[in-house]
């Protein structure tokens, strides 16, 4: 591996990004699976770096979940995006930034296919002026939310109180980055670093210690694909995909895996777990798995948040080892707790995959 | 007693009578259709395509050889990823006219 | 009439132009960018489609050259028409008038980073042909150790629209046929493989050429396009591609990855060409007069054209249209 190469093509894919003052929409799944990642990212944004980042009550799924299971037409999708433009300008922002890869990807093509052909865009304005009542103004900036942490990586190092290394070696942790497919495989220009070697998530893994891992089927997708998924028929493709990711970077003994899309880290996740029903096979050292963690969960790892706090013990795959490496101190007896101390209640502990 | 007489059907495409209607309208919103070389980039690069019989190249073939409920069925696997689109040599807006063909 | 005949570029157009206008009776001045003539076929080892010394023949066209005037290290720093024809003021400051002016400037090779996902300059195994033709020309090349198994990618930068260049480039097919009989004769236990599209073998004893790999070199010859390259734990590269007359996708790991890139045309040339009035075509070369009858004439007067700079050609194609052109120049000062 050349390094210099990865870093020619990093150079020729940046974009200018506006610092501050965005308009923040929520994934529609995300917070079901992971309940501490936008929490902690707009925590990270307003109250460690100072920014702002406004959120509307009245925003709503993006559709593009329905739109890539194939159950909308590309007009409703696109009428519900109008919709939430509308309600940034009302809430007068300019910068657009959303949680969500596919959302990222919904808006991007959006807003491409708009510039293309400008009477469709003609059309869903009289869509939505029929079945709302709104207008809308597009963004003058549209933003993935990892984006802005890249962006911020440098600063989020400084006020770090971990690293990704491993203390009691000294070694940089192996990390595995897992990018979402509609970040850039669509409009390669939109990404940091592009499609082929994004930087948006090496940016981060860099910045704060670690050591990326490069493996063969770094590209491939981790297999959820919306309609992969849904249909019960076709799951068994969405599980053999994730296999195949892990299958290839095993033997690199990667510690962590991150990822900035909503679907991603779930199934990088939960998958380990079925592959170790099925196949008895654990890709983590000693029966455990590799934990797969959202960007945001990273961050506040790195900053010093509660790991329970960070909501994560809705992993499958235990989180504890990579709390021991990065000597993140940790009350075991607290994880089960919800934020006021009150139990949630223990779940059942496969036999097949460590889970504590 | 079978003594095994029978008439094997016909194994040609029938060319003179394949219902192009399909692939004529998807011609003229996405003229870009018939540039296609097979060059199989798109489907080597399919992530449905690893673990199914996905192949956008054949669905462009399918239609043109009346399969159309074949390719419809095929194309229920795709993922909607985009990798086709961004590996296709010939610029061929995959993604946009898979979705115009189940429209 | 003896004339002053300006010959931009220094390769097989350039020399073979100058050769033949020096027989005609006229003064060829050939002007060179580089320590020396040869051009792009100087760095070539064997000649397809029957493994020629490219020495051999850059050595014989060095020789017929004798006696022209050639200005090394040179290049046209201005040029403007007057009423005898053109003056050009050289970067070493010289002037030349001339009756007539010959673009023989020929191609840069496709800058094989463009293609991302083939991962040259990112991943240590993954080479280019030119990097190939001095491979075998020297002995050297630490990338190559020893390969166990080797490939071929076709049409790097050609008829490839997200680079922006539509056109085949001709002769690529040719070159990787004769690249992969090549590595197995150095390396005879090697698997070779080559990923096509189409194999285009338009010129007398390519086809040949195309048999023999197969049935004497066991190339094997394999429809589909690489769409992606990795690199595995050994340095190894992983490459996908699909087999598309099996109609599978496919994946292999492979010790060699030989990018065929294409020809575009040489940029360097851009503001000169700017001031001659030429325009390019479609593909970003010169734009020739006719296709048929006029394949050495520009829109310009006393402007022509031979070579790779209007197209992608071999390097018979390519000696063709220098001689051509010098006949073309020489009635063109006769009929004035």
């Amino acid at each position: 591996m050349i390094i210099e190469g990865k870093q020619k093509i990093w150079a020729d894919y940046q974009k200018d990004i506006p610092d501050d003052h965005y308009f923040y929409v929520r994934s529609c799944i995300r917070q079901a699976f992971w309940p501490g990642s936008e929490v902690t990212f707009l925590d990270i944004t307003r109250n460690k770096l100072g920014k702002d980042f406004y959120e509307n009550p009245y925003h709503t799924t993006c559709g593009g979940i329905a739109y890539h299971s194939d159950t909308i037409p590309q007009e409703t999708a696109m009428t519900i995006i109008a919709r939430q433009f509308a309600l940034m300008k009302e809430s007068g922002y300019e910068n657009y930034v959303c949680s969500c890869i596919t959302s990222f990807g919904c808006y991007t093509e959006t807003l491409e296919t708009w510039h293309e052909y400008p009477e469709l865009e003609a059309k869903i304005r009289q869509y939505l002026w029929d079945s709302c009542k709104k207008e809308f103004v597009k963004p003058k900036y549209l933003a993935h939310a990892s984006d802005l942490i890249y962006k911020f990586r440098f600063e989020i190092a400084k006020q770090a109180k971990f690293k990704l290394v491993n203390v009691k070696t000294g070694k940089p942790l192996k990390v595995v980055e897992h990018i979402g497919c509609h970040y850039s495989k669509m409009f390669p220009s939109k990404g940091f670093g592009g499609a082929e070697y994004p930087h948006v998530l090496v940016g981060m893994i860099e910045a704060w210690g670690g050591e990326v891992v490069d493996y063969p089927e770094r590209r491939h997708c981790c297999g959820f694909g919306f309609r992969q998924y849904f249909v019960q028929a076709n799951r068994g493709y969405s599980e053999s995909n994730t296999h195949k990711k892990f299958e290839s970077m095993e033997p690199y003994e990667p510690d962590l895996i991150i990822t900035n899309c909503p679907g991603c880290p779930y199934f990088l996740d939960r998958w380990q777990y079925v592959i170790a029903e099925q196949t008895g096979k654990t890709y983590g050292k000693n029966g455990y798995g590799i934990p797969a963690l959202t960007y945001e969960e990273v961050a506040g790892l790195v900053m010093g948040y509660d790991p329970w706090d960070l909501g994560l013990q809705m992993h499958q795959v235990a989180i504890e080892p990579l709390l021991e490496k990065m000597g993140i101190p940790y009350d075991p007896k607290k994880k089960y707790q919800g934020v006021n101390g009150k139990d949630l209640g223990q779940p059942m502990c496969p036999s097949c995959i460590k889970s504590v | 007693m079978d003594f095994g007489f029978c008439l094997s059907p016909s194994s040609h495409v029938k060319m003179d009578s394949v219902d192009l209607t399909t692939f004529n309208s998807l011609k003229e919103t996405n003229p870009d259709i018939n540039t296609c070389i097979a060059c199989g980039s798109c489907t080597a690069t399919c992530t449905a395509g690893n673990f199914t019989e996905m192949s956008f190249r054949r669905i462009l073939l399918m239609l043109q050889r009346g399969k159309e409920e074949q390719a419809k069925k095929m194309i229920q696997k795709c993922m909607l990823c985009g990798k086709c689109t961004l590996v296709c040599p010939r610029g061929i807006n995959i993604r946009k006219i898979l979705l115009d063909i189940t429209r | 009439m003896k004339e002053n005949i300006l010959i931009i570029g220094g390769g097989a157009a350039g020399m073979e132009a100058a050769t033949q206008l020096q027989k005609l009776g006229q003064t060829p001045i050939i002007i060179e960018k580089s320590n020396a003539l040869g051009g792009h076929v100087a760095q070539w080892d064997r000649l397809f489609p029957a493994f020629h010394p490219a020495k051999d023949v850059v050595e014989q066209m060095l020789a017929n050259v004798k006696g022209v005037d050639v200005r090394m290290n040179t290049e046209v720093a201005d040029i403007q028409r007057n009423e005898n024809g053109f003056k050009a003021v050289l970067s070493d400051n010289t002037t030349i008038d001339a009756k007539a002016v010959v673009l023989a400037t020929g191609f840069d090779l496709f800058n094989a980073e463009r293609k991302q996902e083939y991962g040259y300059g990112i991943y240590n195994n993954v080479i280019t042909s030119l990097e190939l033709e001095k491979f075998f020309r020297t002995g050297k090349d630490e990338r190559i150790n020893n390969p166990k198994k080797i490939g071929f990618v076709h049409c790097v930068g050609a008829r490839d629209v997200k680079v922006c260049n539509t056109y085949c480039s001709k002769v690529c097919c040719t070159t990787a046929l004769k690249q992969a009989c090549e590595m197995k004769e150095v390396f005879p236990d090697a698997e070779v493989y080559t990923f096509y599209m189409d194999l285009r073998m338009f010129g007398p004893g390519y086809e040949d050429l195309y048999l023999r790999t197969q049935k004497d070199f066991d190339v094997k010859c394999v429809r589909g396009r690489v769409c992606e390259v990795s690199e595995d734990m050994d340095g190894r590269l992983v490459i996908k591609a699909e087999d598309t007359l099996f109609g599978k996708p496919l994946k292999m790991t492979l010790d060699l990855l030989v990018l065929m890139c294409s020809m575009e045309k040489n940029k360097s040339i851009d503001a000169i060409q700017q001031k001659l009035g030429v325009a390019n075509n479609s593909d970003g070369f010169m734009q020739i007069k006719d296709t048929y009858l006029g394949m050495n004439d520009t829109a310009k007067d006393g402007v022509f054209v031979a070579g790779t700079c209007t197209a992608p050609k071999s390097l018979p194609d390519t000696i063709a249209e220098a001689r051509s052109v010098a006949v073309e120049v020489f009635n063109y000062i006769n009929n004035r």
